[in-house]
């Protein structure tokens, strides 16, 4: 049995948020928490890994070098990750193994179920983690169960059974009590204070609101979720699992200076941003397009939070928040910038 | 999820971010690619004013759902 391990840039040894634009490559064997893996029992031929950023920013050159490194090596299993809560890990990781599992190669994936690598996953599996890495010895050995089950070709069992997430599939059979029973059985749980549910849901689509009629004559708000605010981080917005967003006074300003502003978010390399903050929440743009009478008059405030491991239900209640005060305002249109 | 509930209320937004995919699957629904994960706006205004000018007319644009669009066509 033999399997390919994917890690990241940081799980590879080669750098941290510095080396994210670090290109697919190729190492011998195991590396980093691949060895995790070999202790469980699994033979990692090799392992292939890939920075961050060179996948979102060039997932089709990313994904063909890399499924050409698995091709050559034909393994039983690809493993994934962990990826634990990282967004851009867990994205690679889980389009990687839905790659390589519709050409054949089990695949199966491992990252908080938050995290946005599960949709991504599509048919793959992903195993559940903890959100960071404290949770790396309480994943590798199930991690290692289920790609020890694909490599034998085992038919695996319900996601509960076999302790991976639900994949949205449906599968028949043959249940002891009828639909009636059990819709019964549901609805006294709820009563009693327990929700569960045969048939998990998804996120809700909002209807694209109508287009800005005049902009030369709207009121333009900037919000970002890059984490950007003013120097010294005043009001303690964290890096990461933000407990909430802030509003701060643009007093007029033609641009963010980057002596008056930083940006704490965790989950990127801000060395750029920091050099000038314009490049997080394009306010010297915004203002220029302001004077020219593109837009009628740009918001007095920003708004900020930091989007990086935000629970959806938080994320919502910000986003209800933030609306709220937009629309109290009058704000006719936002740019919102995202990491 | 910010994009989405500012859009709840009927205010439109355009989410400038270089992971287009993950803005789509979660739901929003006037997308512009930017260029970087470490710079979504640019690097230099010229690159920025680009991105704000296409993020403009994307908000002066009626779409449907999940629209996204590349700075440069």
């Amino acid at each position: 049995m033999k399997a390919v391990h994917y890690v990241n840039q940081f799980f590879a040894g080669l750098g941290g948020e510095d080396k994210a634009e670090t290109p697919p490559t190729r190492l011998e064997g195991a590396v980093g928490p691949g060895r995790g893996l070999v202790a469980e029992g699994i033979e990692i031929v090799a392992t292939i890994a890939c920075g961050d950023d060179f996948f979102a920013e060039h997932e089709e050159e990313a994904l063909a070098t890399l499924l050409d490194y698995l091709e050559d090596e034909s393994p039983d299993v690809l493993v994934a990750g962990p990826a634990f809560g990282s967004g851009r890990y867990g994205y690679a990781c889980g389009t990687l193994a839905a790659a390589a599992a519709e050409r054949g190669t089990p695949a199966v994936a491992a990252m908080h179920p938050e995290n946005p690598g599960v949709d991504a996953a599509g048919k793959a599996y992903v195993v559940p983690t903890a959100v960071n890495v404290a949770g790396m010895r309480d994943a590798l050995p199930r991690l290692a169960r289920l790609a020890a089950a694909l490599a034998e070709g085992r038919e695996l069992g319900p996601p509960e059974e076999e302790g991976y997430l639900p994949r949205g599939l449906r599968r028949n059979y043959f249940a002891e009590k009828t639909g009636a029973e059990r819709a019964i059985d549901l609805l006294l749980g709820k009563l009693a204070g327990e929700t569960r549910t045969e048939v998990g849901g998804g996120l809700d689509r909002v209807e694209p609101p109508a287009a800005v009629p005049e902009l030369s004559e709207a009121l333009v708000a900037l919000v970002t979720e890059a984490g950007c605010v003013p120097q010294g981080n005043p009001d303690r917005l964290q890096s990461v699992r933000a407990q909430g967003w802030f509003r701060y006074d643009l007093d007029g300003e033609d641009t963010l200076a980057a002596a008056r502003y930083e940006s704490v978010h965790g989950g990127f390399d801000v060395t750029l941003a920091n050099e000038d903050p314009n490049r997080l929440v394009p306010l010297d743009t915004a203002r220029e397009l302001e004077r020219e009478g593109r837009i009628g008059r740009l918001h007095e405030a920003f708004y900020t939070t930091t989007g990086n491991g935000t629970p959806v239900v938080t994320s919502t209640r910000f986003g209800r928040e933030i609306a709220g005060e937009l629309r109290e305002a009058g704000v006719g249109a936002v740019l919102l910038s995202g990491t | 999820m910010l994009a989405k509930e500012i859009e709840r209320t009927g205010i439109p937004v355009v989410y400038v971010t270089s992971l287009p995919t993950v803005a789509t699957m979660i739901g929003a629904n006037r997308i512009i690619r930017g260029p970087a994960i470490t710079h979504p706006f640019g690097l230099d205004e010229g690159e920025r004013r680009r991105i704000v000018e296409r993020a403009l007319e994307l908000l002066e644009t009626d779409v449907e759902p999940n629209t996204v669009w590349e700075v440069d066509r």
